[in-house]
Order: C-alpha cells, then sequence, then structure tokens
C-alpha cells in the first residue's frame, strides 16, 4: 500500500546497494513520518464498523441468543451462524482440516468463540449493543489442559483429542538402554506466548454485486483469499485481498485473519456497506492464536564419555479448539526435537491435543522453539549428571558434515558448529565469567550471576514437500518509465523484505535500487508466492525474484533491446522501448523443488529442509536473591545464516527475535481462568522495555553460502526466537547452582517460579 | 455530557478548532476529527506508548488524555516534525539505523525520543533506554532505535 514519494533530505545514493549491503528500509520515511497506512487509518465514505460477540465459557451448548432492550436493533446488521447457513454460505475457515466454524453453530468449543456479528456506524452504540447480546448457554464440561486432553475425559476434536500425531524413528527400536553408561530423563514445559504486535488485528470489507474485496493487516494475502472464496463459494476473481500496511505479525497474522476478513466481508455483504473491525487490545489478546504450550519428556542414552547413544522424545503441543495450522506446528517442533546433535537411535513421538481453549497458531519459530528448549535444557541437566562441562558435551555430540539428522538427512555442508560455539563463547567470555561468578555467588551479597548457552538450527523454508505443493510463484514486469516492478505476494509487515527484494533485483542486473518498484501485495496484481512464514521469504521467493528479474533481462536481450554488457542507463532505456514496442513485458518464475532432495511425509524420512541455519547463543544475568528478578546482563548472538543480504535489517531481526525468546523465558505469561485469558492488557501480560534489556550483540558468520539461496542466503527470521530460553536458563542455574541442585525445567521463569524452585531444590 | 464542546487548539503550528465529546480521547480527536492518523492506538490503556504526542511540550499518552483537558493547548504529533517534506535529523537517524521495523510504535517512540533529546541533548545508551521506556517495540529489541538516537546529526 505504501506510495513511495520522494523525499528531501535523505541521501540513497549509495555506491553498493545490492547483496551485502545495509541499504536503508525502503518504506522507512513513510514510517518516520505518519504517512504510511495501516488498516485502521484509512478514510473510507460511507463506512460502517463490525464487533463481535464471543462466549464466555470454553464448552456449552447455544439454547438462545437474545438481544437485550434499549438499543435499536433494527439500525444494526447483525450475523449468526443460521444467516451463514441460510445465505448458502459455507461455515467453515478454509484450512488443514475444515473443523472451525466462522461462527459458532450451535455448539461452543472454545471461550471467545465467535458467536454473533454486529455492525453500524456508531462505534458507542455499537459497543453498547455488544453488551445488550445475552447467549444463553447450557455449560458443558472443559478439557483445558494437555494432562486433560491425553486422558481424554472428555472428547474435544481429533480422534480421542489428537489432531497429528508424528513419529520419527531411526536407528535401533530395540536400543538396549540398560546397558548405557548414562541415562538421563527429564520433563520440561513451556507456557503460550502472545505475539503482541503493536498493530492489533484489523480488517476493512467492501462488498460489490458478488465480489468481495478485503484491505487488512495480514500476512498471507492467498490464505484470506482462499478462505474467502471458500465461504462465500465464488470464483477466485470475485475476491481481491489488499494488505495494508501491518505493525508486526510474527506468526499472528498467518491463519487468524482468514477468520477476521471472513467476520467482515459477511457484515459487509449483508449491509452492503463497507465494514471495518478492528480489534481492541483485550480482544486481541484473548481471543487470537498464541504460541502452542508444550510438553516434552526427553530419556537420552550416552556412553561413558558422554555421547549420546539415544535419544527418545514425547513432545505434546496444546493446539485448542481447532486443528488450524498445529499439525505443521507439531512437525517443525518433531523435526527439531534432537537438537544439533548426532545421534544413533532415535525415537521422536509428537502429538498435537485438543482442548477447549482458543486455537494456538503460528509464532515465529512454530514449533521449534519449544523442542529446542526441551532438549537444550537436557543437555545442561545431562552434563550436569554426568559431572561433564556443558561445553565439553556438546562438543562430543555437536553435528558435523557427514553426519545424520534425526529424519536421516545428510548434513552436507562444511559445518563448523564447534567453531561457532567456541567464538560465540569466546565473545561473551564464558569461561573467565563463570570462573569469576563462581567465585562471587558464593560471596555474602543477595545479587548473584551466571552465564548460559545454547546451541541450535532452524530449518529454511517450508518443511519437507511443503515448498514443492506451494509451488510458489513471482514475476518481475517493466513499467513505461524504464523501471522494473517485482510482483510478489510477500508481505511486508516489518522484518525488511521490501528493502531485500529490491537489493537482490539490484544486485543481478546491475541497477539502482531506485530503478526497481514493489508491487503492493493485492491478489488482483501479484501471482501466489505463497505465504511470508517459515524463514522463507527472502530465500526462497528471494531466489524465484533473482530469477524472474534475470529471466526478463534474458528476453530484453533475445528481444533485440538491451546489448551486453550494459550500465544501468542503458538497462533503463532498453525497458523504455520494450514497454513502448510491446506492452508490459513480465517474466514469472516458479519454485521447482531442487535435484536431490527426498521426503517422504508418510515415513517421515528425508530432507527435511532444504537448508539449515545454525548459531550458539551467549548470555549472562544477574539474580536478585530477594526479589528473585532476573536481569540478563550481556548477550551474544552468533549465527550461520548463509549470505546475509542487508547486515543492519538482518541484525534488526535478530535483535527483535532474541527480545522475544527473553520475553518467552522470562516475563510473558498467558495466565487462564476456565479456558480464558484474564491477563489480556499490556499493564499485566509484560514484555520487554529499552530497560529490561542490555545490547544485543550480533555475529553473523557467512561461511556457509546456501547455493540455491539468493547470493547464498539462508532463512533468518525465525532463528534467533530458539536460543535465548535455554541460555537463559543455563544462566540462572548457574548463577543459582551454589544454593544447592535445582533444575529449570519450565517457561516462564517467573521471580514466583524461581523461588519455588530454589525452595524445592532445598527440600523446603 | 452528550453535548459536544468546542474545542480550540494548535496542532503542529496550526490553529484548529473542532467540536467534540468533552470525554473523547484526544488520539481520537487526532485521528478522526482532525484528520492526523499518524499517531497510533496500541492498548488503549496508556502501556504502549504507540499514542505519545506532545502537549505544551510534554509528552502525553494521547490515549488517557480527555478533549476537554487538551483545551488550548499546543500539540505536536508525527506529521509535525517533518514540515515541508524534509525529514528532521532524528527521523533521518531512524531511517539510517533501521530505527523503525514494523512503524507502528514508531511514532510515539520518535515523539518520545524528541522529549528525551529537549531534555538532555547528549544521553548516554542507560539514559535512552530509561528515556524511552514507556515506549513498547516489538520488533527491535530496542538496539537501532538506541542507535538512531545516539546517532542524530543536526
Amino acid at each position: 500500500m505504501m506510495a513511495h514519494s520522494r523525499f528531501v533530505g535523505l541521501d540513497r545514493s549509495m555506491k553498493n546497494e545490492g547483496i551485502g549491503s545495509s541499504v536503508a528500509r525502503r518504506e522507512g520515511p513513510e514510517k518516520l513520518t505518519g504517512k504510511a497506512q495501516y488498516v485502521a487509518d484509512q478514510v473510507l465514505p460511507g463506512r460502517i464498523y463490525g464487533v463481535t460477540v464471543r462466549s464466555k465459557v470454553a464448552h456449552g451448548r447455544i439454547l438462545a441468543i437474545r438481544y437485550g432492550e434499549g438499543i435499536p436493533w433494527e439500525e444494526f446488521t447483525i450475523v449468526t451462524a443460521k444467516d451463514i447457513a441460510a445465505m448458502g454460505w459455507h461455515n467453515r475457515v478454509e484450512s488443514i482440516e475444515p473443523d472451525q466454524p466462522f461462527l459458532a453453530d450451535g455448539i461452543i468449543n472454545h471461550a471467545e468463540e465467535p458467536i454473533v456479528l454486529l455492525a453500524h456506524a456508531d462505534r458507542h452504540l455499537l459497543e453498547r449493543a455488544r453488551r445488550a447480546v445475552l447467549v444463553e448457554v447450557e455449560e458443558l464440561p472443559a478439557v483445558l489442559d494437555i494432562d486433560q486432553a491425553l486422558a481424554c475425559v472428555q472428547p474435544v476434536g481429533g480422534r480421542d483429542n489428537l489432531f497429528k500425531e508424528i513419529l520419527i524413528e531411526k536407528g535401533d527400536p530395540g536400543f538396549p538402554w540398560a546397558q548405557a553408561a548414562h541415562v538421563v530423563e527429564g520433563e520440561y514445559r513451556t507456557g503460550a506466548q502472545e505475539q503482541l504486535y503493536i498493530e492489533t488485528n484489523g480488517m476493512t470489507a467492501e462488498v460489490e454485486g458478488h465480489s468481495v474485496t478485503v484491505r487488512g493487516s495480514l500476512q498471507c494475502p492467498y490464505y484470506v483469499h482462499t478462505a474467502l472464496t471458500r465461504l462465500f463459494r465464488l470464483p477466485g476473481p470475485q475476491v481481491r485481498v489488499l494488505q495494508m500496511d501491518t505493525g508486526g505479525a510474527f506468526g499472528g497474522k498467518e491463519d487468524y485473519p482468514s477468520i477476521l476478513a471472513g467476520h467482515a466481508a459477511m457484515l459487509a455483504w449483508q449491509a452492503r456497506r463497507p465494514v471495518t473491525i478492528i480489534y481492541d487490545r483485550e480482544e486481541d489478546m484473548a481471543c487470537t492464536t498464541k504460541r502452542h504450550p508444550s510438553r516434552s519428556r526427553l530419556r537420552t542414552a550416552f556412553d561413558a564419555e558422554g555421547r549420546l547413544l539415544a535419544m527418545e522424545s514425547d513432545f505434546v503441543l496444546d493446539a485448542g479448539a481447532y486443528t488450524t495450522l498445529s499439525p505443521v506446528v507439531l512437525s517443525r517442533g518433531a523435526i527439531h526435537a534432537l537438537g544439533p546433535y548426532r545421534c544413533p537411535n532415535v525415537r521422536i513421538r509428537a502429538r498435537a491435543v485438543a482442548t477447549h481453549t482458543p486455537p494456538n497458531g503460528a509464532f515465529r519459530g512454530f514449533g521449534a522453539p519449544q523442542s529446542l528448549f526441551a532438549m537444550e535444557r537436557h543437555m545442561d541437566i545431562a552434563a550436569a549428571r554426568m559431572g561433564l562441562d556443558p561445553v565439553l558435551l556438546r562438543r562430543r555430540n555437536l553435528l558435523k558434515r557427514g553426519d545424520l539428522m534425526a529424519t536421516g538427512q545428510l548434513v552436507t555442508e562444511d559445518l563448523d558448529l564447534e567453531g561457532l560455539m567456541d567464538r560465540a563463547l569466546a565473545d561473551l567470555d564464558y569461561q573467565g565469567k563463570r570462573a569469576a561468578f563462581a567465585r562471587h555467588n558464593v560471596g555474602p551479597g543477595p545479587v548473584k550471576k551466571g552465564v548460559g548457552f545454547s546451541v541450535f538450527m532452524h530449518g529454511c523454508g517450508f518443511t519437507g514437500s511443503g515448498e514443492e505443493h506451494l509451488a510458489s510463484v513471482t514475476g518481475v514486469r517493466t513499467l513505461a518509465d524504464g523501471r522494473l516492478e517485482v510482483l510478489a505476494a510477500s508481505t511486508e509487515m516489518g522484518q525488511g523484505k521490501e528493502t531485500v527484494f529490491t537489493q537482490i533485483v539490484s544486485e543481478a542486473l546491475g541497477i539502482p535500487n531506485d530503478m526497481v518498484r514493489m508491487s503492493p501485495a493485492d491478489t488482483r496484481e501479484v501471482p501466489n508466492s505463497g505465504p511470508t512464514v517459515a524463514s522463507r521469504s527472502t530465500m526462497v521467493v528471494g531466489k524465484l525474484v533473482q530469477d524472474a528479474a534475470l529471466g526478463l533481462k534474458r528476453m530484453l536481450v533475445e528481444q533485440q533491446f538491451l546489448a551486453e554488457p550494459c550500465g544501468p542507463e542503458a538497462f533503463r532505456d532498453a525497458v523504455r522501448r520494450a514497454h513502448v514496442r510491446c506492452g508490459v513485458m513480465t517474466c514469472f518464475s516458479q519454485y521447482q523443488q531442487p535435484p536431490g532432495l527426498e521426503w517422504d511425509d508418510a515415513s517421515y524420512r528425508g530432507d527435511a529442509y532444504p537448508t539449515y541455519a545454525w548459531a550458539c547463543y551467549g548470555v549472562e544475568v544477574r539474580v536478585d536473591t530477594v526479589t528473585w528478578e532476573v536481569k540478563v546482563e550481556d548477550f551474544v548472538a552468533r549465527q550461520e545464516v548463509g549470505r546475509v543480504i542487508n547486515p543492519v535489517l538482518a541484525a534488526g531481526q535478530v535483535e527483535g527475535g532474541v527480545a522475544q525468546g527473553l520475553g518467552w523465558a522470562l516475563w510473558e505469561k498467558v495466565e487462564t481462568a476456565q479456558g480464558r485469558m484474564v491477563n489480556n492488557q499490556m499493564t499485566n501480560y509484560i514484555v520487554a522495555t529499552a530497560q529490561d534489556l542490555p545490547r544485543i550483540r550480533v555475529y553473523f558468520e557467512e561461511n556457509n553460502p546456501y547455493a540455491l539461496g539468493p547470493g547464498g542466503a539462508k532463512g533468518l527470521g525465525e532463528l534467533p526466537m530458539d536460543g535465548p530460553a535455554p541460555a537463559v536458563l543455563a544462566a540462572i542455574q548457574d548463577a543459582l547452582g551454589h544454593l544447592g541442585p535445582m533444575d529449570l525445567r519450565e517457561l516462564p521463569v517467573t521471580p514466583e517460579r524461581l523461588l519455588e524452585a530454589v525452595e524445592a531444590g532445598h527440600g523446603l | 455530557m452528550d453535548s459536544k464542546l468546542q474545542l480550540d487548539l494548535t496542532v503542529n503550528g496550526e490553529r484548529r478548532s473542532v467540536a467534540v465529546y468533552p470525554m473523547a480521547r484526544l488520539l481520537d480527536v487526532l485521528r478522526e476529527d482532525l484528520g492526523l492518523p499518524g499517531t497510533k492506538e496500541g492498548c488503549g490503556e496508556g502501556e504502549c506508548g504507540a499514542c505519545s504526542v506532545l502537549m505544551d511540550g510534554q509528552l502525553v499518552n494521547s490515549c488517557l488524555v480527555p478533549a476537554v483537558q487538551a483545551q488550548g493547548a499546543e500539540l505536536v504529533t508525527i506529521e509535525g516534525l517533518a514540515l515541508g517534506g524534509e525529514l528532521n535529523p532524528l527521523q533521518r537517524a531512524f531511517v539510517a539505523c533501521n530505527g523503525a521495523q514494523c512503524g507502528f510504535c514508531t511514532p510515539g517512540m520518535v515523539l518520545a525520543s524528541v522529549d528525551l533529546l529537549r531534555r538532555c541533548a547528549h544521553p548516554s545508551e542507560a539514559e535512552i533506554r530509561e528515556g524511552l521506556a514507556g515506549n513498547i517495540c516489538r520488533c527491535t529489541g530496542y538496539v537501532k532505535i538506541v542507535d538512531a538516537v545516539q546517532g542524530v546529526r543536526p
């Protein structure tokens, strides 16, 4: 939606604007002047507003919907499940399984489930009306957590409350556990986490005849497009989805906007006027998706030197009441469950269970942070059990070229994880601080200090055959003024896609950035280049953009508009002449599975990801043993992500991801009562302020460029979410180890939880 | 309580007059009645700072200020910083340092930075972190924002 107007006083004439250059964010000036257009900023004549009446109970049967007195109901547009049926629409949100209704139909399966939609021009009256709708419900017993779901005390969904079960097996299923020198077992839990994008979810819908247009804050225009075509049973061209400027997403605007777009569009259809729904913060936090809570049970066998012989994981995610994206979140979690280690015998059983809670969904990392947290925590605890240094235990087990990962994937890159770990630990002065803190901590002061680290990886792009099924397309086309326009459905949500794609084209064609324009993410204009998720935009879509740009250049050469070699001015001139002669020239590029990648969905064997980003994060903390508050004093994030396209933007991704990872570990706790979030306010759901964080020190290694990424780039966006939590818990344990045995196994480590753990360790 | 009042104020150097309900939030008056949507709503309860503006030289959360309290006030919003289309040095530093990612906290963050720099021309990193602690950013981890405030060149 961004108009790239020119601003005086901003120098963009940099010598190198291609790959590896920290060019300034393209849409920066609009964001700095308040000109960026987010969905709530749009002025629309005749527009009315929509609100949602939601369930207050987790599970129940709707007996009646009553509209209270004192409200001029005849002025309102009202939509319920009955209206959806009467209109002949399809009351199911398109996803992996069609089990989630747009509006509850008879049965309520989770608190905050939408039941009635209302629209009116007067927002104050609308709010009164929302409160005046009385939904009479016969409440039914509810299943509210993983343990209840597994016990199957009450069926919720799936088969026996399972939405998905995955088994990954490698090596000898009859591994002789009794003969191993060391066997270590442990259970680890992580809590839900709110994405807390600063712009809440919002959507505007307009209906003309039988054509629907929605504009909103969203990550995946074509997900919304498909959802609306199925809801209204419309052919594709009659639905148009446009992304407005988007104020953060982090996965939280991956699948939820499909529901919100359906709601706004149904109201607009009935009202015959544009309808806008903007959630306020409390509603957004209470009803939209969160990071899945998890429970991991791990058992590992080691030889006398600490080499991993066998590993078993029982990994469970709380999916909530409907399937949504949970099967694929589970898949990524399961594949990452072994961490970056070599192990000959592996059995990973992963399950996504159904509960009567709002569906959990995508959040940066997508299941991997949960399973990696468990494994990294487990490795530290195992090291302590075996009397081994945690660094040495990693050294004995880290993956190297030629090793096989859990799914049997061969490590083909020249991976130097040990070196990466050593360099990160040196950045932190891990050994020096560890020794100094050990001396300090036995002293009398209330403040104790510790250091910790984690080693981990993140698979780039969709899992397994995902990219093959998506078969993403991008295009590059000519503009009359001699510039080029990139056609991609990838969305800018702060990560820097506009800038990075521009740099990729700039590099491929040897032209300056200002000769490249990004088409708005508008399904009428751009092909389906897949969702903006899974650390895939730069690596997968960026590569397609590069191919399309090079293809367009070939077309210009073949049709003799361009002679090589050529400078930027000759290129601009060639584009202009071609455009005059032939009209718009467009070159499309479609994803093709690289040769040599093999994946079997049935057995979960093969190349789970085309490549991986690798990292070691180190952290220093101080723990106040009076208040049990943890302060992060220093943070080192060192990673191998192939070629870095824009170092400043890339560092920004890592810094932001680390802040979210620390929040998940220390402060961010979703409190619920009877399946409803009760701290759904920024006042009592605590995220980091500038004062809570140190300067996060980011280091990129570019030793292993990915041959099939643009310029050698791998994916980056999710990686930084994986490492902070296990590292910071290791550091806390290091700070408090002198107080006696204590194993921190659950996130977040709030001061209350820390005090409990210390008291439990003392046997109090 | 249902009758509107005539609100006279100066916004970004311009005298403006609008009829609004006395208890309307200044945030809504700015966004809807004065046509200045650059100021954002993040939480509606004064916690996130996205709606920060300067009122008579003071940094305020405009979601917590009733219109009646802004009678006669002088306001500065994000739209008032680049008058004539030229980014001011602070805005330029935010662009150059990647201090804005998604951009939604940015207007409030920039106004808070203006306020900080007025009180303290050359703040240390610790002073910046304290000065901006009332503004939540979910994207950046704050490093590049600190860089921007430290990197302002007139």
